[in-house]
């Protein structure tokens, strides 16, 4: 079988390309948007990885949910994006500054 | 040994379809590069036997969470030009902060402290072993609360992102339910008594 460490630094090396993704996409907010399913999915693998290993199949359970929050985040994010693009034309992180004051 | 050799070849196929999906200039192009993530991951999770979540990743990932931003993206035309104007002013402070990350991680991961030999892998399960079966056994005991709250959470999404992105369209014609039901008999009916009249018209007499 895969050792644990190997699970655990390839779910490592997920979450940061994404934390660096998040970086370099830091104006598309389309990608943004994309970075922080792949970051879910990068927490969702520690959870898989150390359920199997213990045996203890309560963190395959706690997978479910986040499956299900981050399914409800992305339809409200992409549904609040649209409504944006609708208003302003521009999915620019930089010509969002209405709440600056 | 092919489970060692298959989780390389997967591992190596997600880091680097994660690494184009960030820096490739089409949206459209991150987001299928991102359902190959997805894929992968499904196929890591199989490996290690968890095969209910491979499947669910695949079934709401890829077919439903993904084909929803291929569709916003493809819907909203963006100027890929401007949004990727000074990429790499921040490319490199990314670099740096993903480094750390990674670094931290792997150390942590080395130094063993969990206590937890991890060196070795789990024990394969025996054969007849369903996870499904193991996972809904719990999911509708211990945690049957916290299933039917995201139930909950999954309808307030839907009803939030339709309500969000519905518009009046001015000049659309559209039933009024509410006044339609309201209507009372006497507002739409209206009785006239007709007296009844003799047709003036002569009828010819038999005996003529």
């Amino acid at each position: 079988m895969i050792p644990l460490n190997w699970l655990l630094i390839l779910s490592g090396v997920l979450f940061a390309i994404s934390v660096a993704g998040m970086f370099i996409n830091r104006k598309n907010l389309i990608l943004l948007l994309m970075c922080v399913e792949l970051l879910l999915l990068a927490v969702n693998f520690n959870f898989v990885a150390f359920s199997r290993y213990l045996n203890d199949i309560n963190g395959q359970i706690f997978v479910f949910f986040v499956l299900t929050v981050a399914a409800a985040e992305s339809a409200i994010g992409l549904a609040i994006l649209v409504v944006l693009f609708r208003e302003r034309r521009s999915i620019n992180v930089e010509d969002l500054s209405t709440l600056k004051g | 040994m092919l489970v060692e050799v298959l989780f390389w070849v997967f591992a190596s196929v997600l880091a680097v379809s994660a690494l184009a999906m960030i820096t490739v200039r089409n949206p459209v192009h991150s987001a299928l590069l991102l359902v190959l993530c997805f894929f992968t991951s499904a196929a890591i999770w199989l490996l290690i036997e968890a095969e209910f979540l491979a499947v669910v990743l695949i079934l709401v990932y890829v077919g439903a969470v993904m084909v929803l931003f291929l569709f916003v993206v493809m819907m909203l035309d963006i100027n890929i030009e401007e949004v990727r104007a000074r990429v790499t002013r921040y490319a490199l402070f990314g670099g740096i902060v993903a480094g750390v990350v990674v670094f931290e991680i792997v150390s942590v991961v080395w130094t063993r402290s969990l206590g937890l030999d991890v060196t070795t892998g789990a024990q394969a399960q025996p054969a007849g072993y369903s996870n499904t079966a193991e996972l809904g056994k719990l999911l509708y005991t211990d945690y049957v609360y916290p299933f039917e709250l995201a139930a909950v959470l999954l309808l307030i999404a839907i009803v939030a992102a339709i309500s969000l992105t519905m518009r009046k369209r001015a000049g659309l014609k559209q039933q009024n339910v509410s006044a339609q039901v309201a209507v009372r008999r006497e507002d739409r009916v209206r009785i006239v008594k007709v007296e009844a009249v003799r047709p003036e018209t002569t009828t010819p007499e038999k005996g003529a």
